[in-house]
């Protein structure tokens, strides 16, 4: 028996920090980056008497998120407390959701070899974050920051619908997409704003029985999801290879080793004893609040990507990288509409040179200094023959830095191809007069010898005759 | 007369009409403090430079016609969980002895904005777990009617500091009826007003779902006033009822003539029911009958779980409350222990006392898994079902009449070492928590030995003024509550 005589069963759990001003709980700003402590006050600090009042934008985030995952939102959920013991986590409870959860019962669509496959969401509940404690910092001592204590997060926990680890590389693309679409998440793993564990177990080929499933935490980046399961895998399979039993237990995903390894075992499990929050009331979404916000939710990545195949006749590969930022999706669907030439050859365009330059410049889609108008003229100036195409290029990198008119760059760089047909009629005469020999050649049958013609042509020309024009022009005068 | 005499309205028309400062009224309450407290031992802290700024900024307030209202002036005592910007608040702990409140607490707001003068904080059961103020870590305090007595519990501090005339009036808590049963024996009037009317934001937490903050007073106008200031809804409280508190004096004097006042079977079959209390509490409802209401046997089925069912949900909550106090940002840590596990357990253990330990470990067991359900979640249905008996009674009567406390003041040590004696002492406060209602304590009697009685009245939610009302009318007919403690004679 080997890892193929297997066959893995995956369930992820993905804690995803909304993208709220300020924190769950309280009033204090949730930006990123502030010094340590300064996004604190007494009720996020923990301090003897506080008590929560919810943010209220933090549910109609979460609400978004269920709909747009197809999920069932509860008109009434619970607020629970987790409780345990840890510095980061100055209340010693962690308020939450438990057996009734904001939203129950829906599923997200991947692709997978086999074709379109949904996977079923178990549930998305809302909770608080935890600070951070800060080791090594000098002196012997830890220390705790509790910016972070209070952001508000959603947990999406899948059912175990997830086969392979390309699989649940898929969910938690397409999830995070979904997420960055909505607004209501940055979608970034190594800053820790989406984050993932995992529920791996294996059983063999053709059963139905589950076999015990492993935890494992601290999966910070979508390569490493798949490398984590990955190992997990084949750690499973080999130790019932051996004959052994797998344990139930936590395991920690080691980056750097690449392995999993034991985190804590089943005796060592917490009893987070939950119990119904006290100090909130139970959320109650009110009548006609589902569909407001549902009549609001942008179109998803999925449909949008199903919409840019059928309707811009583009190929899925173009179509999924457009697609894969709203923003670029959006700027595409805006150059295209006032472009009206190949949606294709516009594709090739935000495929090569404008993620290009993005990546270079490290620049914002959302800061772009050129506007679409300007993008779509550019495109037809090359169609029009009046800029070649790499002279476009030149004039596109220029027009993305300045987001000065296209047309002025190119003059301004003398790119402009001459379109003049009596000026291409006597560069072409001229050159034919130059080289009878060549003439000759082409004449009796060497056809290959226009290429050099050409080329003679638009030296001449110093480069800006129009090439079609020029062929054309040649042609006629060599009697084709 | 001494101003300290006076009560807390009696005290503000002495004030608004030029007659008394703030500043003497103070001086008064300092110099009973100086001379009483050394025995009763109510304070655990006495802020007398703080408290006649306060006072002199009232007495300005007046000169600049400005007055804040009918308490401006008035010196006020704050049981030691309220949280005071820049004073020590310990919730009568070790482990907070050095926390120094970073802020003023919802209803400190409210008095602040009232302009009555803050004493200083008064002495409690450790995190007010108790019912004779001997679970204060620092020290216990004595019942002003015979200082081998306790003042009950757990606003000890408070309901002496109001008997024996340190302060005019005082806040308290009342989780299991923290603020009715010392009232009741120390001869004071504490209201515990409806579960959400006063906010508890800024107040040391016990039991979530059962604590709220109630005035401790000499009479029960003076209730009346301290309740009206403090009965504001708190967006920083979600719990707090948004509806607005109507005004308690509309019809405080208005009398129980027509009244139906309900006597529940289960409270009056209680053995071990003290008889001087029992003949008090009966002399009482008698009188009330007198005045025109009608006396009407109810029953409240669910009574003898009461006990019980509080004694889960309550240290349930508990263990999850007192579980920031870990040592890492505040209060105590111990220097002991090598690694967190040792520090957590070490300061715990230094800065928690025995009953703070038994709660927290019951607690955390009933919410334990494989637990959870036999426990904590049985009692949440019990306490539905406690909250029905009273929701089936308010359907044929208006209030609900029962002694607050089976007995008068018991000895201090007479209970400390027997957990259960001591929790019986609660058995008819413990049901109005459970059940959210509003009850309140009024003096109805003394004992052979001079120790005061307490009468309770109960009232469907949200229905202080009631409550008010009817304690008003005994009050009118009778002069317990003028009675002072033996202290001052001497």
């Amino acid at each position: 028996m080997s890892v193929a005589d297997f066959q893995p069963v995956i369930g992820l759990e993905v804690h995803a920090q909304l993208l709220t001003r300020s924190k769950i709980f309280c009033g204090c700003s949730t930006e990123f980056g502030a010094p340590p402590n300064a996004n604190t006050c007494q009720v996020c600090l923990g301090m003897p008497g506080v008590l929560p009042v919810l943010n209220e934008k933090v549910v109609e985030f979460a609400v978004r998120v269920g709909r747009a995952l197809e999920c069932r939102i509860n008109p009434v959920s619970i607020w629970a407390r987790k409780n345990y013991f840890y510095p980061d986590l100055p209340k010693g409870y962690q308020i939450s959701q438990y057996d009734q959860p904001l939203c129950q019962h829906g599923g997200l669509e991947i692709d997978t070899d086999d074709g379109p496959k949904r996977i079923r969401i178990l549930r998305i509940h809302l909770e608080e974050d935890a600070g951070k404690n800060v080791h090594d910092a000098g002196g012997g001592e830890s220390l705790v920051d509790l910016n972070r204590s209070g952001v508000p997060l959603i947990e999406i926990v899948s059912e175990p619908d997830i086969r392979s680890s390309t699989e649940a590389s898929e969910y938690l693309k397409a999830l995070r997409d979904v997420l960055v679409y909505l607004g209501v998440n940055d979608g970034n793993l190594e800053e820790g704003s989406f984050r993932c564990d995992a529920n791996v177990s294996v059983m063999p080929k053709g059963s139905t029985k589950y076999g015990q499933r492993v935890e494992l935490k601290n999966i910070n980046s979508f390569r490493f999801v798949q490398k984590a399961i990955d190992y997990e895998i084949e750690r499973q399979v080999r130790r019932l290879e051996e004959g052994g039993k797998i344990a139930q237990e936590t395991r920690l995903f080691d980056a750097v080793k690449g392995e999993t390894r034991s985190m804590r075992s089943k005796e060592e499990a917490h009893d987070y004893r939950y119990f119904p929050e006290p100090d909130l009331p139970p959320l109650r979404i009110p009548p006609g609040y589902v569909e407001r916000i549902e009549r609001e939710l942008p179109e998803l990545p999925r449909a949008k990507l199903q919409r840019f195949v059928t309707s811009y006749s583009l190929p899925a590969y173009d179509a999924k990288i457009l697609v894969g930022d709203r923003a670029l999706a959006d700027l595409f669907e805006k150059v295209e509409a006032v472009y009206g030439g190949p949606a294709k050859k516009l594709a090739n365009w935000f495929t090569g040179e404008l993620l290009r330059l993005l990546k270079e410049d490290s620049a914002q889609l959302a800061a772009l200094r050129f506007t679409p108008e300007q993008f779509a003229a550019l495109l037809k100036s090359v169609d029009g023959g009046e800029l070649s195409n790499n002279a476009a290029k030149d004039v596109f990198a220029e027009m993305f830095r300045t987001g000065r008119a296209p047309m002025d760059i190119a003059r301004e760089k003398g790119l402009i191809q001459v379109q003049d047909a009596g000026a291409v009629e006597a560069a072409v005469d001229a050159v034919l007069a130059a080289n009878p020999d060549e003439v000759e050649k082409y004449r009796s049958g060497k056809k290959q010898v226009l290429g050099f013609l050409v080329g003679q042509v638009m030296k001449a020309m110093k480069g800006k005759g129009n090439p079609a024009l020029v062929n054309a022009a040649l042609k006629a005068k060599l009697g084709d | 007369m001494e101003p300290t005499e006076l009560s807390m309205l009696e005290l503000g028309k002495k004030l608004a009409s030029g007659e008394l400062s703030s500043v003497e009224a103070v001086r008064a309450c300092l110099a009973r403090v100086d001379r009483l407290d050394g025995e009763v031992k109510a304070f655990l802290r006495v802020d007398r430079e703080g408290a006649l700024a306060q006072a002199e900024a009232s007495d300005r307030r007046r000169k600049d016609g400005k007055r804040a209202g009918l308490l401006d002036g008035v010196p006020v005592g704050l049981k030691d969980l309220f949280l005071t910007e820049g004073l020590p608040t310990t919730a009568g702990s070790k482990i907070l002895e050095s926390f120094i409140a970073p802020y003023d607490g919802t209803v400190v707001k409210l008095l602040r904005a009232a302009g009555t003068p803050i004493l200083g904080k008064l002495n409690m059961d450790e995190f007010a777990m108790g019912s004779s103020t001997e679970n204060s870590a620092f020290f216990p305090t004595r019942n002003p009617w015979n200082l081998a007595t306790s003042p009950g519990g757990s606003s000890g501090g408070s309901a002496a500091a109001v008997a024996s005339r340190m302060a005019f009036g005082a806040l308290g808590t009342d989780t299991g009826g923290s603020i009715r049963q010392p009232a009741a024996l120390t001869g004071i009037v504490g209201l515990k007003p409806t579960y959400g009317r006063v906010s508890r934001f800024g107040v040391v937490a016990f039991a979530s779902s059962l604590d709220q903050v109630g005035p401790m007073t000499r009479d029960v106008p003076d209730c009346a006033a301290l309740l009206q200031t403090i009965a504001v809804h708190d967006p920083c409280d979600s719990t707090s009822a948004p509806a607005k508190a109507p005004d308690y004096f509309a019809e405080l004097e208005a009398g129980v003539k027509g009244m139906k006042l309900g006597l529940p079977r289960e409270y009056f079959e209680l053995p071990g029911m003290d008889p001087e209390v029992r003949a008090a509490v009966e002399g009482a409802t008698r009188a009330l009958q007198k005045l025109g209401a009608e006396l009407v046997p109810v029953s409240l089925p669910h009574t003898r779980f009461a006990l019980a069912t509080y004694y889960l949900i309550a240290p349930a909550e508990a263990s999850s409350n007192l579980a920031r106090y870990d040592g890492v940002r505040y209060g105590l840590r111990s220097g002991e222990g090598k690694n967190l596990l040792a520090m957590y357990g070490h300061t715990r253990d230094e800065g928690f006392g025995l009953e703070v330990k038994r709660r927290v470990m019951l607690g955390t067991y009933a919410l334990s898994a494989g637990y959870y359900d036999a426990y904590y979640l049985k009692a949440q249905k019990v306490r539905t079902l406690i909250k029905k008996d009273f929701e089936d009674a308010f359907r044929t009567v208006d209030a609900v009449l029962s002694p607050t406390s089976p007995t008068p003041a018991f000895r201090i040590g007479e209970k400390v070492s027997d957990p259960l004696a001591m929790y019986l002492n609660d058995v008819f406060t413990l049901p109005c928590n459970l059940a959210g209602l509003p009850g309140m304590s009024v003096p109805c009697g003394f004992t052979r030995a001079n120790l005061p009685i307490g009468l309770q009245i109960l009232g469907r939610p949200w229905d202080e003024a009631r409550v008010l009302r009817i304690g008003r009318a005994f009050e009118r007919e009778h002069d317990f509550h003028r009675r002072t403690p033996p202290l001052g004679a001497a």
